[in-house]
This record gives structure tokens, C-alpha cells and sequence, in this order.
């Protein structure tokens, strides 16, 4: 089983007892070329921007994080705020190399395309990509043009999505989801649940800016230093994530139009308090992704609504709407509405009311997201997915042995 | 595999026929569990709770007999449990004999409650511990109890045994540190099962559900000990400060 840099939340590039391929030593890139570039799978996004971004080149698809790594991009078909026109990450690959059990392959969309499309999405379990051809997107600058606007309610929010977001290369709605007021200014409970701050942004040209900030893009920035190793236990508790959550709230305006923001603060607001998990303490977090078809947004207020009655607060929330869907089998992407949430382990509701979620989402006919998940039921894993079958015979051919395995795979009995 | 939330998928019960064990499984099933192998010494007992966990959702339920006075076989009946559970998330230990002053100076029974309480559970927790090792994963849970914390005169031998296995657990629990096995070492006050039949109520009583939270919210943190109830904890901790003289006593 491959690991890049770890970044899934959950048992994906872990087999215990088993061997697991350290990626993070295949690296290199070619020059971009015809806008394409061929990428050692092991390296970071954040690398890749560091080489190509100086040349005016910027990557298709910009996860919350830049430490990831291609073949991670690749093996959960990652998706970004510009899914809803640009598509997740495979769609802007135009083909692999793979080591599977049985050989090494180059395959892409035309040449076996089975292979291409149920590795894209299917973490890791067709083989060990080794390097992949990257489409890259034209910038003239590393700056963003962001509209931000704030709504007291889910529904506005989400209306103005719907109407809104073509206009924008990216889009993402912050939702709190910290549970009812708790602070002096008692609120009503539900009051802040599902309120939102939503910023949309378009790659700024060099005429957006001033004169004298017209300049060409440059590397980002080398992460800054977080959090202290050692936290105690339950410094994240439902009081500080909604303190947290309120700040995030009033701290953005009611409605600002084409403010110039670096790529660094808009795609990777969290950097400002780099490390934030860290605070979870040591028993940590799970992450909760979902998407729903965009006819069941009202999935979305219920889950919302749903950990706020039960006060299982979220520290930070993230709806974004999707796009058309790629061909893979196993990709988590579908056109529609997804949450994305950060809960704390410990309350002891948490796991019952993670199934309940789990049971509504596979209802309205959505899924949860593997890079994400650690607890999902194996029933519902192949009810979210019902095109296991395809991924099933890829690699029953080209893994007749059934080697390439992770915790994941055996927990959702994907063997 | 264990989930997020240590729950596990598969498990291996020695004890399968225990009360305890049969309200932890009821609740395990509730969850993630769905193989479960129980081993025992009884055949129609072993069927009446593998009947009753697949009841409650556990779709293969297999059993192994196995005697818990025969320390020899001990191995071997851990390894025919392994082999019938395919992967293993969980093993619980809740095999354990209960002594009594009419017994107590008994040496066949003496030599049954120690083989049964402790030399059995930790031959057996031994092998079961190499085949987690071995696998890279899993979760050991023993049924301990607050009766091994501070030994008292009514169930001594029964008291002293659990007092070797809890021990032995803590030690098992750091040589497996780092290698993805857990243990995890449970400590209920006396619990209305078929051990403790005819018994009086004692302080710190608690009930099968309630063992059976605990465990489950136990395998959620990697905490080494779960009491019930959680105020054992710190009833114990003074018990262990009160004089002998006193102690004899306190009922219980
Ligand atoms: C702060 C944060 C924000 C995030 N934001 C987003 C987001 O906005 N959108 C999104 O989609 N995801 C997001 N993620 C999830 C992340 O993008 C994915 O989990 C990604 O797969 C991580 O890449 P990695 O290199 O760390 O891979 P790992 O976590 O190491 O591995 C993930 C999977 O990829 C497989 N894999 C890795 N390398 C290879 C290879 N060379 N060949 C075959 N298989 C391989 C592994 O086997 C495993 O199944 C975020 C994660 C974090 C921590
Ligand atoms: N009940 C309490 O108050 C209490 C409190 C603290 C800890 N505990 C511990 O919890 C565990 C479960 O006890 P319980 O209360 O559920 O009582 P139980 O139902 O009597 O369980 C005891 C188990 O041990 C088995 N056993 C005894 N001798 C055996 C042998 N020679 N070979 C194979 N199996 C043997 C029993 O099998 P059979 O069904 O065939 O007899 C039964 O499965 C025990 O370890 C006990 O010490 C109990």
C-alpha cells in the first residue's frame, strides 16, 4: 500500500502488519510543457507550486492543504472550491504510470481507461502510482479577487450559491455548526447554527491590480510554525469552538466585494493558526465529509441541525457546492451539496449520532468521503458506492492476488 | 478493523457462555461487531449465546470449546480461535471462577479457581497477544475486578487470581506498547450474573449494561483501566488506605 504524507484523516494509507510504500522520495517534475507537467506521485502539491507558480503556472486543483502529495491528490480524486466548474483532480490528469501487482502501466481516459478511472478515486487499492502528467492552469498573478458575504441562515446561504457561484472560479461557504449561543448574550438555541460566511473568488489578472502590485506570481510561503506538541486534553471544548466559531463569524463582513487576498489566505485560511488539530488534544478528531444530490440540500440544514440538538459542536464546517462527477467508481464527488466537519472524539454521543448521519446521507442517495472516513459501516460503505463491482474487477485483474490491501480496504470489506 | 472509535468488526470471546461477556457482545453488535468466535466448555451453552448473538446482529458466530482447568491446551484453543475468526479486532478474557469461604479450604478447588482465574487467561492471553503482535492491530480487553485492587477474606483465592491476572495484564499492556495492541483491563464492583448468584448487594454493585458501556466507551480511548462504576476508582484508592482490622469489617 503506497502512503504520500499521511494527510487522509483516516486508516487509507495504513496496513497494519502488512507493507506500506513510503512515496515521499519520488520526485521530480518535468518543465511545464503544452501546459502539462509530469510529476513524481511522492511530491507535495505545495512543491509542484513551488517550481511551476514562478513560470505562471498554477495547479487545478487546490485542496485546504498544499501538503499533499500527487499520488494522495490522485488516489482520493481530490476536490477543490472550483469543483463545481473545474471537477476534482483526475479530470485534469491526462495520464499515469502504475506499478500494479501484475506490471508496470502508463494508462490514461483513452488507454485502459478501467484502470485510469478506478485508480482516481480508488485509494490506492489498484497499485502504486509512480508519477502522473498534470494538466496546470494559466495565472498572470498569486492573487485572488474575493467577494465575501455573510448570511444568518443556511438556506440564504445556499440560495445564493445556487444563483451565484457560475460567476466564480471558487466558491465555499464556512457554516457554524458550534451548537447554540453559549455566551452571555444568550440566543435562542439554533440561533447560530447554520449561519455562514460564503467567499468566492477569481484568479486576479495583472489589470485587477494596482500599478504598483502588478507583479508575477511567486512561491508561496514556507509554513509557519503551530501549535505546541504537547496540548491538554479537551482544550477544545464546545464553549472554545464556539467562541472560535463567533470570532470567524463577526470577523467577516456582511457583504465586501473584490478584495485582493493572496492565494495563500484564501485557499489556506487555516495556516494563520497553522496546526490547528493540534488543539484537539491527544484522542484527537474525526473528520465528517458528505455530499447529498443537489435536490436533498435539505440533508444538509438537518445534519446541522442534528449535531446542534445533540451539542456535538463542530469546530469549523464547510459546504461547498459540486459539479458533474468523474467516471471513477469510486470518487466521492457528485453534482450537489457537500459538508465537510471537524467533530472532537469524546462525547459519547458522537459515534451513534456519526451513524444516524451516515444512515440519512445513504437515504438521499449521497456519500461520505474516504479520504475523510474512519468509522463508516461496511452495509452503507456499498450502498453510497454502488459501483464497487467495477473497481472489484480492475483489480481483479490486475491484482489477482488480492495484494494491494489498507486498514480501509478491510474495514469497509473492500477485499 | 477497529473504527475511529476502537470498535471492532471481529472478536474473539474467552468466556463466551459469561454473563458479562454476553451483555458486552449485545452491546459490541450494537455497533461494529460482526464475526464473533465464543469459546467455552459447554456445547448447549455455547449454543444458547452464539444464538443469542446473532440475535442481536452478529452474522457468523462461531464457537470453540475449549477448558479453562487445562492450561496445556491453552495455546491451542487460542490458536483455534484465531483460525476460526480470520482477522482479529478484539480479544475479551472473561473466563473466571468464583471462590467462597465454604471452598476456601478446599485444594482441588483452590487449584480449579487459580488454573481457571489466572494461569489459564494468562497462558492464553499470552498467545493471543503474539497473534495481535503479528497482525499489527487489535484490542486485548480482561475482565478484571475491583476484588484484585484490595484482596478481601470472603472470595481471597478468586481475589488473589485476579489480582495475578490484572497485574499481569498491566504488564502485558506495556510490553505491547508500540507494536498497534492494545489492553485494556476492566474492573466492575459485583454484578448480578450467574457467578455472584445467592450473594448479598454489595457497595459498588453495578449492572451487565453498565459493564458493557463502559467497555465500549473505553475502546474509544486507549484508557489502560475502566472501572464500574467510574467512582470504584476512587472508593478503591481509599480502600487501599483503610487497616486491615478495619477492612474485615465491611461487607461486600
Ligand atoms: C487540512 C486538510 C485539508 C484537506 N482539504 C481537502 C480538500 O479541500 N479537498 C479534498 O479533496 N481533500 C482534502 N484533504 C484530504 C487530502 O487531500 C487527501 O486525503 C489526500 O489523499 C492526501 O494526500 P496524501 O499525499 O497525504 O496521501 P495519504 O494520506 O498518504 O494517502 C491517501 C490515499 O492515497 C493513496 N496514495 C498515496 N500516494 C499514492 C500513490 N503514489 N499511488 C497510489 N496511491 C497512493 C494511499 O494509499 C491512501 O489510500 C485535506 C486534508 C487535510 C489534512
Ligand atoms: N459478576 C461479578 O460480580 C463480577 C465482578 C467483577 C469481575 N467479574 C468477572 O467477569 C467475568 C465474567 O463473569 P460473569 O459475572 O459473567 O460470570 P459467569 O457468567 O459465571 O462467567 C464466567 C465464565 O467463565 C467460564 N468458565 C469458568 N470455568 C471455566 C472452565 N474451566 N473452562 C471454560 N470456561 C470456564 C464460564 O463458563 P460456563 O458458562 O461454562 O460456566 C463463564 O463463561 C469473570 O472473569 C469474572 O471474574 C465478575
Amino acid at each position: 500500500m503506497a502512503r504520500g504524507l499521511g494527510r487522509s484523516y483516516g486508516d487509507a494509507a495504513q496496513c497494519s502488519g502488512g507493507t506500506v510504500v513510503d512515496m515521499r522520495s519520488i520526485l521530480g517534475a518535468s518543465d511545464v510543457s503544452g501546459g502539462e507537467v509530469e510529476v513524481g506521485a511522492g511530491m507535495s502539491l505545495d512543491a509542484l507550486l513551488r517550481r511551476a507558480l514562478p513560470a505562471g503556472w498554477f495547479i487545478p486543483v487546490t485542496p485546504g492543504t498544499r501538503q499533499v502529495t500527487v499520488g494522495g491528490a490522485l488516489a482520493a480524486d481530490i476536490h477543490g472550491k472550483n469543483h463545481h466548474l473545474d471537477g476534482s483532480f483526475a479530470r485534469h490528469v491526462s495520464a499515469i504510470t502504475i506499478a500494479t501487482p501484475t506490471g508496470l502501466r502508463r494508462v490514461s481516459a483513452n488507454e485502459d481507461a478501467e484502470l485510469f478511472w478506478a485508480t482516481a478515486g480508488g485509494m490506492g487499492l489498484t497499485g502504486i502510482v509512480t508519477s502522473a502528467r498534470v494538466r496546470m492552469l494559466r495565472v498572470e498573478t498569486d492573487r485572488m479577487l474575493v467577494d465575501t458575504d455573510r448570511f444568518s441562515d443556511l438556506d440564504a446561504v445556499m440560495s445564493a450559491m445556487e444563483a451565484g457561484d457560475a460567476r466564480y472560479r471558487y466558491s465555499v461557504a464556512w457554516v457554524d455548526c458550534s451548537g447554540p449561543a453559549i455566551s452571555t448574550r444568550q440566543r435562542a438555541p439554533g440561533l447560530r447554527a447554520g449561519r455562514a460566511v460564503l467567499t468566492r473568488a477569481v484568479h486576479a489578472r495583472l489589470e485587477d491590480l494596482a500599478p504598483a502590485e502588478r507583479r508575477p506570481p511567486a512561491a508561496p510561503p514556507r509554513p509557519a510554525l503551530g501549535t505546541p506538541r504537547r496540548v491538554p486534553r479537551g482544550l477544545l471544548n464546545r464553549l472554545s469552538i464556539a467562541a472560535f466559531n463567533e470570532a470567524w463569524y463577526l470577523r467577516a463582513p456582511v457583504h465586501r466585494e473584490a478584495e485582493v487576498q493572496s492565494m495563500w489566505r484564501f485557499f489556506h485560511p487555516l495556516d494563520g493558526v497553522a496546526d490547528w488539530n493540534r488543539l484537539y488534544g491527544p484522542r484527537g478528531f474525526v473528520q465528517y465529509q458528505f455530499v447529498v444530490p443537489e435536490k436533498s440540500g435539505d440533508v444538509v440544514a438537518a445534519v446541522v441541525r442534528e449535531l446542534s440538538e445533540r451539542r456535538l459542536p463542530s469546530f469549523l464546517a464547510v459546504l461547498k457546492r459540486f459539479g458533474a462527477s468523474s467516471p471513477g467508481p469510486l470518487s466521492f464527488p457528485m453534482p450537489g451539496w457537500t459538508l465537510a466537519l471537524d467533530l472532537p472524539i469524546g462525547p459519547q454521543a458522537l459515534p451513534t449520532c456519526l451513524d444516524r448521519l451516515d444512515a440519512m446521507v445513504a437515504a438521499a442517495g449521497g456519500r461520505v468521503y474516504l479520504a475523510k472516513d474512519s468509522r463508516l459501516r461496511p452495509d452503507l460503505f456499498s450502498t453510497m458506492y454502488p459501483r464497487l463491482e467495477e473497481l472489484s474487477s480492475v483489480r481483479q485483474r490486475v491484482d489477482p492476488a488480492g495484494l494491494m490491501r489498507s486498514d480501509l480496504s478491510r474495514r469497509l470489506g473492500l477485499d | 478493523m477497529l473504527d475511529a472509535f476502537g470498535q471492532p468488526q471481529s472478536a474473539v470471546v474467552l468466556g463466551g457462555t459469561s454473563d458479562l461477556a454476553g451483555a458486552i457482545v449485545r452491546a459490541l453488535a450494537h455497533r461494529r461487531l460482526r464475526t464473533a468466535v465464543l469459546g467455552g466448555r459447554n456445547e448447549e451453552r455455547l449454543a444458547l449465546a452464539a444464538r443469542a448473538a446473532s440475535a442481536e446482529g452478529v452474522r457468523e458466530v462461531r464457537t470453540v470449546q475449549l477448558d479453562a482447568t487445562d492450561v496445556a491446551g491453552a495455546a491451542r484453543a487460542v490458536d483455534e480461535c484465531f483460525d476460526a475468526a480470520g482477522s482479529v479486532d478484539l480479544v475479551l478474557v472473561a473466563i473466571g471462577v468464583l471462590s467462597h469461604e465454604r471452598d476456601e479450604l478446599d485444594p482441588a478447588r483452590t487449584a480449579e479457581v487459580v488454573t481457571a482465574t489466572y494461569s489459564w487467561p494468562a497462558v492464553a492471553l499470552t498467545r493471543a497477544a503474539a497473534h495481535l503482535r503479528d497482525q499489527g492491530s487489535g484490542r486485548i480487553v480482561v475482565l478484571s475486578s475491583v476484588a484484585a485492587v484490595r484482596v478481601r477474606r470472603q472470595n481471597f483465592v478468586y481475589a488473589s487470581a485476579k489480582s495475578g491476572l490484572d497485574s499481569f495484564s498491566i504488564g502485558l499492556r506495556e510490553a505491547l506498547h508500540g507494536t498497534g495492541v492494545v489492553v485494556q483491563i476492566v474492573r466492575p464492583g459485583r454484578v448480578p450474573t450467574k457467578m455472584t448468584e445467592g450473594l448479598p448487594r454489595a457497595p459498588l454493585s453495578t449492572t451487565p449494561d453498565a459493564v458493557a458501556n463502559a467497555v465500549v466507551a473505553g475502546l474509544a480511548s486507549d484508557t489502560p483501566i475502566v472501572w464500574v462504576p467510574a467512582s470504584a476508582r476512587w472508593a478503591l484508592a481509599a480502600a487501599r488506605l483503610v487497616p486491615q482490622s478495619l477492612w474485615r469489617r465491611i461487607p461486600g
